[in-house]
Formats: C-alpha cells, sequence, structure tokens
C-alpha cells in the first residue's frame, strides 16, 4: 500500500531513529570532559599520556584536551574566560601570585577535603589556597627551577666550568663568544621567555634581604631602589650590552631556544625546568649534553636555586560533570599521574605528592637540579610564590630591556608602575 | 523615540483624506534605532563613566581623573597615543599617494589593465589575520624570504618586527599593502569621472602631461581624495587587527597603539583603565578628524 | 610617450605588481603544498611533494573539527547580520531620504558619530553581560548590525534620493500601505546597491576579528578568524598547517571577488565620490 518514496522515507526515519537511539544510549554512558592546557611541546605530551591512563582506568569518561597560548596572553585568556563562564572543565595553570589573580574564591571548586590532600607535600598547599583558607588545586607537574641550563660539550671544548657568581659566568660567555658560538640564548618571539634572568635571580635577592618579600608586597620595597633586586634587571642589560645574544633573538621562538641549545649552537639558554621534558621529546640524542645550574649571584657562598612551584591543576565551578572533573584531578594527584608523565616526558624534577617517585636514570639536567635541594644545598622559593603581586607587563618590560630599548633602572621603574596597578586591582591595603 | 513616533502618526499634508498614516512611518526608524542605541550609544555613554572608576564589572569605585593621570604618565600608555598618530599619517599619507599614482596607471592606456586593478584590489577582500601571519613569516629577521632575497643582493636586511624603531612603520607598511587597492578603485572613479571636456581644453592649450595632471585631473579629483584621507585617517586611528596579529604591540611596547593598549589593559583586568584609553582615542579622533573634514570640505566647497 | 616607453612601463608594471602583489599568496599556497618539515624553512622553494590534501584533512580535524564549526558560526554570523543590515538600513534610509523632520539633524550626526567614534568595547561587554548576550552568537550579530549601520545608512539614503518620490505616491494611491509602499516598490529598485552592501558588508563581517576576539570567548562559538588566531599557539612549528587554514580562510572572500568584483567597484565609488 505503502508507494516506493513512502517506503523509503520509513526505512530511512527508523534507520536514523536507531542510530540516535544507540548513539543516545552510547553518550549517556560516557562523560566529556574538556582540559584545557599551555601550548608547546612538552605540555601535548605529558597532556596526552595522562589522559591515556586516565581514560584506560575509567572507560566512561572522555577528556578532549585543549590548548591556549602560554605567558601573559594565556594568564588573560584564562581570567577572561572565567569571568565570563566559558572555561573548560579542568585547567592547568600556575600557581603563587597568578593563581591569586584569578579570583580563586569565585571561580574554582573547592578541594580542601579530597581524599588525596594528605598526600601532598606541605610546600605546596599555600601556593594554591585561597584567600578563605580552602585549597582549591592540585599539583600538576614537577617542582621547577629558574635557572641557566648549559651546553656540557661547549664547557668541555671550552675547559669551562659551572660558574659560581656572575662575574665567572660572563667570564665563560667571553670565551663562548670568541670561540663563535652564541653565548646566551634568547627567545623574545614568545614574550614570556624574556623574564628568566629577573625572575630567577630572586634567590639572590632574598639572600641579600631576605624580607623583601612581605615589604614589596607592603608597598615598601621596589625594584627600582632596591640594589638587590635590580641586579636582574641589570644582569639582562649587561648580557645584551655585551652582544652575547643569537642574531635573531628578537623573533626567536622557545622552540628555536631549545635547538639551538640541544644541537650545540648555543651555549647558555636561560630557561624553567620544565623545559628539560621538551627537551627529551625533541632531541634525544643530545640530551646528555645538557646540563642545569642556578642563576648566579655576585658572591659564591649565596648561590642558591630559585624555585618554582609546580603549576595546578584547578576544576572551574561552572563545570556540568563535576564528579568525574574530580576523578580527573585525583588520578593527576596519585603516582599512577606521575608515572603517566614520566612516561612521557621523563622526570624534569621532584615530585610533590608523597609516593611518586623519580626513576634512575634521569638526565643530567634533572641530576644537576638535586644536590640544590639536598643537605648543604640552597633553594628558594620565586618571589611569585611569597607575594601575590605580578604585573602583567613584566614579560614586555624584560623584552625592552633584554633588547637595549630601555635600561635597567627604568625597566624596573615601569614594572614597579605596573604592580601598583594590579595591586590596587587587587585591592590590596597600603597601595 | 516616542517623539518620532508621533510625527510618524501625523497625517503628511496634502495627502488624500483615505489615508491616515504617512507612508513614511517614523517606527521604520524603531528597529535600527534600538540595535544602535542600545548596543553602540550606550556603551559609549558608559565609558565617560567608567572610565572614571576602577572596576571590576561588577562594581567600580570612583576614583576621578586618575586612570587618565595613569594614562598619561605612563611612558608606554604616552608610546601608544604617538604610534597611533604617527601610524594614521605613515598610512593615509601613503594611501593617498600610492592610490593616485596606481590610478592614473590603470586609467591609462596601460596594457592588462584588468589584471592590474585586480591584483591591486584582491587583497582589500583578504583576512587580515591572513595577512598579518604572511607578513610576518616574509618579515623573520634570518629566515624571511625579505631578507633572503635582500642577501642574494649583498644587502643585510633590517630586522622588520624586531627592531623597536622599525616595528610600527613595518607594519604600516603591511596595511598600505592590503590597503592601497581600496583607496586606487575609489581614485578610478573619481578620475573617470572627470568630463572630457576639460582635457580637450588642456590639449588645445597645449598643457604637458604634468600640466595636465596638476591642473585638471588633481583638483577635479578633490572629493576622491577628501574621501581617501577621510577614510584611511580614521581607520589608521582605530587600528588594532594588523599590530595584533603581526607585533602584538612589540617589541616590548614600541608598536602599541591606542586600540592595542585598550585591549592589553582589558586582558589585564584593568577595566577603568582600558575605558579610559577608550575615551582618549574617542577624543583623539574627534580632535584630529572633525577639523579635518571641515578643512577638506570647505575646501571642495570653494570648488 | 611613445609606443616603446608605454610598453616598457606596461611590462614594469606587470612584473612589479606580481612581485609586490602576487608573491604573498604565491607564498600561502607553497607552504600549504609543503610537509611540516619543509615548511619550517620559510623560504620559496618548490614542495617536494603533494601534501596539500593531507594538510587540510589535519587541518579541518583539529580539535574536533574545530574548523567547520569556525565555518559555520562564520556563515552564519554573515549571513545574519548582513540580512538585518540590509532591511533595517534601508527602512532608515528610506525614511530619512523622504521625510523631512526636525530630528533628521539629530539622526545625521548619530550616524556620522557612529563612523567615527570607536566602540567602547568593555561598557559593551559589561552591558552584554547584563543582557545576557555575552559570548553568544546572537549577541555578535546585533553588535555587528549595530556597527555596520552607520555605513549602510548612507549608503541607502543616497541611492534612494535617485528614487523618484511619484512611484511612492503612485502605490499609495493605488493603496498600499507603508509596508507594502518599502518592500514591494523600494526594495527591488534598491537592488544594485543592496549587492554592493551586502558584498562590502559580508567581507567586513567574515573578516572581523576584533568584534569575535572581544566578544566571543571561549571555542565553542569561535569564528574562522578567531580559529586562525588560536591556531597559531596550537600549529606552533606546523607552519604547512597555519598557512593551509590561511588558505582555506582565504577562498570565501576571493570566491567573493570572482563574481561580485564589478558590484564592489561600482557600488563603493558611486557612494564615495558623491561624498
Amino acid at each position: 500500500m505503502l508507494n516506493k518514496t513512502a517506503k523509503l522515507l520509513t526505512g530511512l526515519a527508523a534507520g536514523l531513529l536507531t542510530v540516535t537511539a544507540l548513539s543516545g544510549a552510547a553518550f549517556a554512558q560516557s562523560v566529556n570532559l574538556t582540559y584545557l592546557i599551555p601550548s608547546g611541546p612538552e605540555n601535548q605530551v605529558i597532556a596526552d599520556e595522562v589522559v591515556k591512563a586516565f581514560e584506560a582506568a575509567n572507560p566512561d569518561i572522555n577528556v578532549d584536551i585543549e590548548t591556549r597560548p602560554g605567558g601573559s596572553e594565556g594568564d588573560n585568556l584564562i581570567k577572561t574566560r572565567l569571568a565570563t563562564g566559558a572555561m573548560a572543565d579542568v585547567f592547568l595553570y600556575n600557581s603563587g601570585s597568578l593563581f591569586q589573580a584569578i579570583n580563586p574564591q569565585q571561580f574554582l571548586v573547592d578541594l580542601t577535603n579530597e581524599p588525596w590532600q594528605a598526600d601532598v607535600q606541605a610546600s605546596f598547599k599555600p601556593v594554591v589556597t585561597a584567600p578563605d583558607g580552602t585549597i582549591r588545586g592540585a599539583p600538576a607537574r614537577a617542582a621547577m627551577a629558574g635557572g641557566i641550563y648549559y651546553n656540557k660539550k661547549i664547557y668541555a671544548e671550552l675547559g669551562l666550568s659551572v660558574p659560581k657568581t656572575w662575574a665567572e659566568f660572563m667570564a665563560n660567555n667571553e670565551k663562548i663568544k670568541a670561540a663563535g658560538k652564541v653565548a646566551v640564548i634568547q627567545t623574545y618571539g614568545d614574550t614570556w621567555t624574556s623574564q628568566l634572568f629577573v625572575l630567577a635571580d630572586f634567590y639572590n635577592v632574598q639572600a641579600k634581604d631576605p624580607n623583601f618579600a612581605e615589604r614589596y608586597t607592603a608597598n615598601e620595597a621596589k625594584f627600582a631602589t632596591d640594589p638587590a633586586a635590580l641586579r636582574g634587571f641589570e644582569k639582562l642589560q649587561e648580557a645584551h650590552d655585551a652582544g652575547l645574544f643569537n642574531e635573531d633573538f628578537g623573533a626567536a621562538k622557545y622552540d628555536d631556544g631549545i635547538r639551538m641549545l640541544a644541537l650545540g649552537e648555543g651555549a647558555h639558554y636561560p630557561m624553567l625546568s620544565f623545559a628539560t621534558t621538551a627537551l627529551v621529546q625533541a632531541y634525544p640524542d643530545n640530551i646528555q649534553d645538557i646540563g642545569f645550574f642556578a642563576q648566579p649571584g655576585d658572591e659564591a657562598e649565596l648561590n642558591g636555586l630559585t624555585v618554582w612551584m609546580p603549576d595546578g591543576v584547578y576544576i572551574a565551578q561552572t563545570t556540568p560533570n563535576l564528579d568525574a572533573a574530580k576523578k580527573f584531578v585525583a588520578f593527576i594527584a596519585s603516582p599512577e599521574g606521575c608515572d603517566a608523565q614520566t612516561r612521557a616526558g621523563g622526570a624534569s624534577g621532584p615530585y610533590l605528592i608523597n609516593g611518586c617517585t623519580l626513576p634512575a636514570d634521569v638526565p643530567p639536567a634533572v641530576s644537576d637540579l638535586l644536590p640544590y635541594f639536598a643537605e648543604g644545598g640552597q633553594n628558594g622559593p620565586a618571589l611569585e610564590f611569597l607575594s601575590p603581586i605580578k604585573g602583567p607587563a613584566l614579560e614586555q618590560i624584560t623584552v625592552e630591556v633584554g633588547s637595549g630599548i630601555r635600561p635597567a633602572a627604568d625597566g624596573a621603574a615601569l614594572y614597579d608602575e605596573d604592580v601598583r596597578k594590579q595591586a590596587q586591582q587587587l585591592g590590596l591595603p597600603g597601595w | 523615540m516616542t517623539a518620532l513616533s508621533e510625527a510618524g502618526a501625523a497625517v503628511s499634508p496634502g495627502a488624500p483624506r483615505a489615508i491616515r498614516r504617512s507612508p513614511y512611518p517614523g517606527w521604520f526608524f524603531l528597529p535600527a534605532a534600538l540595535i544602535y542605541g542600545i548596543l553602540f550609544l550606550v556603551p559609549t555613554l558608559a565609558s565617560l563613566y567608567f572610565s572614571l572608576t576602577r572596576w571590576t564589572l561588577f562594581n567600580s569605585t570612583f576614583i576621578g581623573l586618575d586612570n587618565f593621570a595613569q594614562f598619561f604618565r605612563e611612558p608606554f600608555l604616552i608610546q601608544g597615543l604617538v604610534n597611533t598618530v604617527i601610524y594614521a599619517v605613515v598610512t593615509s599619507g601613503l594611501k593617498v599617494v600610492l592610490g593616485m599614482m596606481l590610478a592614473l596607471l590603470l586609467t591609462s592606456a596601460v596594457m592588462a589593465r584588468g589584471y592590474l586593478r585586480s591584483v591591486v584590489f584582491f587583497p582589500v577582500l583578504v583576512s587580515t589575520v591572513g595577512v598579518g601571519i604572511t607578513f610576518t613569516v616574509l618579515m623573520h629577521p634570518t629566515q624571511g624570504m625579505i631578507n633572503e632575497t635582500l642577501a642574494l643582493f649583498g644587502i643585510k636586511g633590517p630586522g622588520w618586527l624586531v627592531d623597536p624603531k622599525l616595528a610600527l612603520l613595518s607594519v604600516a607598511l603591511v596595511d598600505v599593502w592590503k590597503g592601497v587597492g581600496l583607496a586606487t578603485v575609489i581614485y578610478i572613479a573619481g578620475i573617470v569621472a572627470i568630463p572630457k571636456d576639460y582635457y580637450e581644453a588642456a590639449r588645445i592649450d597645449g598643457a604637458t602631461k604634468w600640466q595636465n595632471f596638476l591642473y585638471v585631473t588633481l583638483p577635479l579629483s578633490r572629493p576622491a581624495t577628501a574621501t581617501v584621507i577621510t577614510l584611511s585617517f580614521i581607520g589608521g586611528l582605530r587600528t588594532f587587527d594588523l599590530i595584533w596579529a603581526m607585533t602584538r604591540g612589540g617589541p616590548g611596547f614600541s608598536s602599541d597603539t591606542i586600540a592595542s593598549v585598550i585591549y592589553k589593559q582589558y586582558q589585564a583586568g584593568f577595566y577603568g583603565l582600558s575605558t579610559a584609553g577608550n575615551v582618549v582615542l574617542f577624543v583623539l579622533i574627534a580632535i584630529l578628524v572633525v577639523p579635518l573634514t571641515m578643512l577638506l570640505n570647505r575646501r571642495q566647497g570653494h570648488e | 610617450m611613445t609606443k616603446l616607453s608605454s610598453r616598457l612601463i606596461g611590462v614594469a608594471a606587470i612584473l612589479v605588481s606580481a612581485v609586490v602583489f602576487l608573491v604573498p599568496f604565491a607564498f600561502i599556497i607553497i607552504t600549504a603544498f609543503k610537509d611540516k618539515q619543509q615548511a619550517a624553512l620559510l623560504d620559496f622553494t618548490w614542495p617536494n611533494g603533494f601534501h596539500l590534501w593531507s594538510n587540510i584533512v589535519e587541518v579541518v580535524t583539529t580539535r574536533n573539527w574545530m574548523m567547520v564549526t569556525a565555518f559555520i558560526n562564520s556563515t552564519i554570523l554573515t549571513v545574519a547580520s548582513v540580512t538585518l543590515l540590509v532591511i533595517f538600513a534601508a527602512m532608515v534610509g528610506f525614511v530619512l531620504a523622504r521625510r523631512k523632520t526636525r530630528f533628521n539633524g539629530l539622526i545625521e550626526f548619530l550616524i556620522l558619530a557612529g563612523l567615527m567614534i570607536p566602540p567602547a568595547v568593555v561598557p559593551t561587554i559589561w552591558l552584554l553581560q547584563g543582557i545576557g548576550l555575552f559570548g553568544k552568537l546572537h549577541g555578535l550579530i546585533l553588535i555587528e548590525v549595530a556597527y555596520g549601520l552607520p555605513f549602510s545608512i548612507i549608503l541607502y539614503r543616497a541611492f534612494i534620493a535617485t528614487i523618484p518620490r511619484e512611484l511612492d505616491e503612485a502605490a499609495i494611491i493605488d493603496g498600499a500601505r507603508p509596508l507594502d509602499v518599502f518592500f514591494r516598490v523600494i526594495l527591488p529598485l534598491l537592488w544594485p546597491v543592496t549587492v554592493t552592501n551586502i558584498v562590502v558588508q559580508s567581507v567586513g563581517v567574515f573578516n572581523d576579528f576584533t568584534n569575535p576576539l572581544y566578544y566571543l570567548p571561549g571555542n565553542a562559538n569561535a569564528t574562522v578568524q578567531l580559529t586562525l588566531y588560536n591556531f597559531q599557539s596550537q600549529f606552533n612549528t606546523s607552519y604547512n598547517l597555519l598557512f593551509t587554514n590561511i588558505l582555506l580562510i582565504t577562498i570565501p572572500p576571493l570566491l567573493v571577488f570572482l563574481f561580485f568584483n564589478r558590484h564592489i567597484v561600482a557600488g563603493m565609488t558611486a557612494g564615495a565620490v558623491k561624498g
């Protein structure tokens, strides 16, 4: 009775309904989480491995990875997406003052009473604690250090030894430059990399002036007027003025930087130690040639490592999948999560979760870090973990100082102004 | 709004008694007026208030002229102001001059005129972000094609986008590359509209090509010139896309314009300061463009 | 001018225009054909092998087919905002040209202001959040309409002035209501300038980067320009993919150019020269 077209349509409709029913059932079972990470090869490989391991243990949860830029552009993207309710379920971001700047009490899920908190080391908890005392994040990576990567091959060729003072460092640089290699690699194509000379110097600032962080937060100490703090900017300027940089420092990117370091085109690369993961990923044959030392101060006895607490992983309050998100975060903060990271990119430093271990065969860049944490070694946290204020324009100012556009003293004064804006916006007392 | 609809309800004089309402009802303005009023006029007026506050989008504290004081105190904010004017002058100047030259060429009996007109105009239609990315790659100081080509001739190419003295101008050049086609097309229309009699008269008077240009073409294409100057100057003052796609205002702050400063302050969460930047841009445009338009139109009036 | 020197100028013009205007596009195309390693060299060599298709596939499927979503969003944005623009601007232009009320001066001033005054972005975000339109595509559609109204109204007003009033009056005598007069008599006659307006506004909205950047944060409803910009960090060193993306984005304007070249030129210059 039904004509051909009607039969065809009915068949089609039946087919569609079946498919919808099936997929509906499938969707009903699986939960989709979005996980936002900074771009960059090391972040991608670690995230991929962690997600893979998590999905294997939790077949009903599917995690989609999204990337965002790093640096101040990424900071501001995070702020905007949180403020407009458009954030992913789970996201990776800095801890410390940058964590404070994204209004954690308002936007992030409270994780104080999660079962895995008991295994998180005490040093980490303060840097992901909101002003009301609740903990809002979990450690997502290994602890990091800010300092200077160096190419051991070049050092061996030229008979150089690891510098303990800035003067020794500059002397090494002269010899390297004379030998026709790039002494210091800079990569201002990714502006966030320009801050390292200033930020990694903080151990030296703190060594000279132990109360700097509190006085700085209370609007009493300034980069421009405190001679110890100013040194970081001055060192950046000195390195530029001595002509130590690679020719394309203005346009080179982070990927170019690690390439030059690994292949021996340049001797030094001031960077955070998470780059070890990228190096292991991209240049596994050269990883034995790369070492790490703390940014030297002006006195040999006060030499120590500036340490960064790892990034935290956070859950946005707007997530529709709170349970799945909490499971994911719990996985990251567990020994299985650490193992996944180690599998993906090798260890880049010590983990801050009890029960997470480092493998026996770590690259030299990682084993170079360990003495600073051992008995008799010296290390201290970076400023952004002792104070909630970090001016958003620092990386542009350091690009200016490092490119010779602005002298160090001016740059420091400019940064103080920037810090003032941030402190006022945060509503801190005394500003 | 109410006044308009009342006016619309009035019967237009002279219309036949059968028609009660005017065929040009005031409520025709309504949809456009609503959208424009709410989404453009209200924020503009609100910006005048919020620029005087420290704002977190949720609450605002009145701080008077502090934001503006900040704006004019910080070297990189002033730099943005200066850069904006330089950029606008350079791009509109080049577009006027090059646009006129190209228009003269493309209205003469040169061969492959159709191809040339198309090729000059096509960049106008292409995505600004795409153009920005492409030229950033071409302008890379060591690996970019421009410098590699110059190296073939033994010239050491400058750091187009990394030299702080050059960055703004490099972006301006790309802006001109992209926008000169529009200026050219407007000029072509202007030139083509000049009645042939003028050229006839000039020919009879024995004018040279240069005199032709100076005394016939140039004066009679004044409306086109006015349009090109006004459009490209306003566009130059408000420029953001290309700068953001190519340098993000860098290196450092050397290629920041007010629009990118507004965006950066917004990104950093300094909403009051960002809005103050908007007000500064608004005032800047008003101060520069209104006299400019009056100047251009008055000269036209004298013709 | 001798035939030879004008020939030389012609040849020179063709060569120079090719180098200045065509080489960048050639670079985009060539790089889109390369694989990742060769593209990273950023030079103008001939690609070793035809990787365009695999590049396109990779770009389109990145991040869960984000480019497809972006194209859909951009299309919806462009079509919806241009449609509304045409209708609303024509309505205003019509009444503005025909009726002389005492408000005409004010309206003209507001329109001119709209051409000059830069939109106050942060207050607009605050307003949109208040109305609940922030971060939504329909919010951006209304924004594009608001920002595009001044130019469109001016275009229509100038053109309607050339349509004789007698046509309106004839229709009215035949008993037409205002809406009929507008949609049945006037709007069809406005077709030439409507085409120009559609083309110009479509290209403008499609290529718009700033407004989506401010008003559509969040990846679910990004437009193609925003996606290209975001993919810069995604395709960090994969220049072949980045340029394939640029190539894909250039196709719609190219199509517009091929079909509508004459209209754009004619319409814009008509409006521009009349001032």
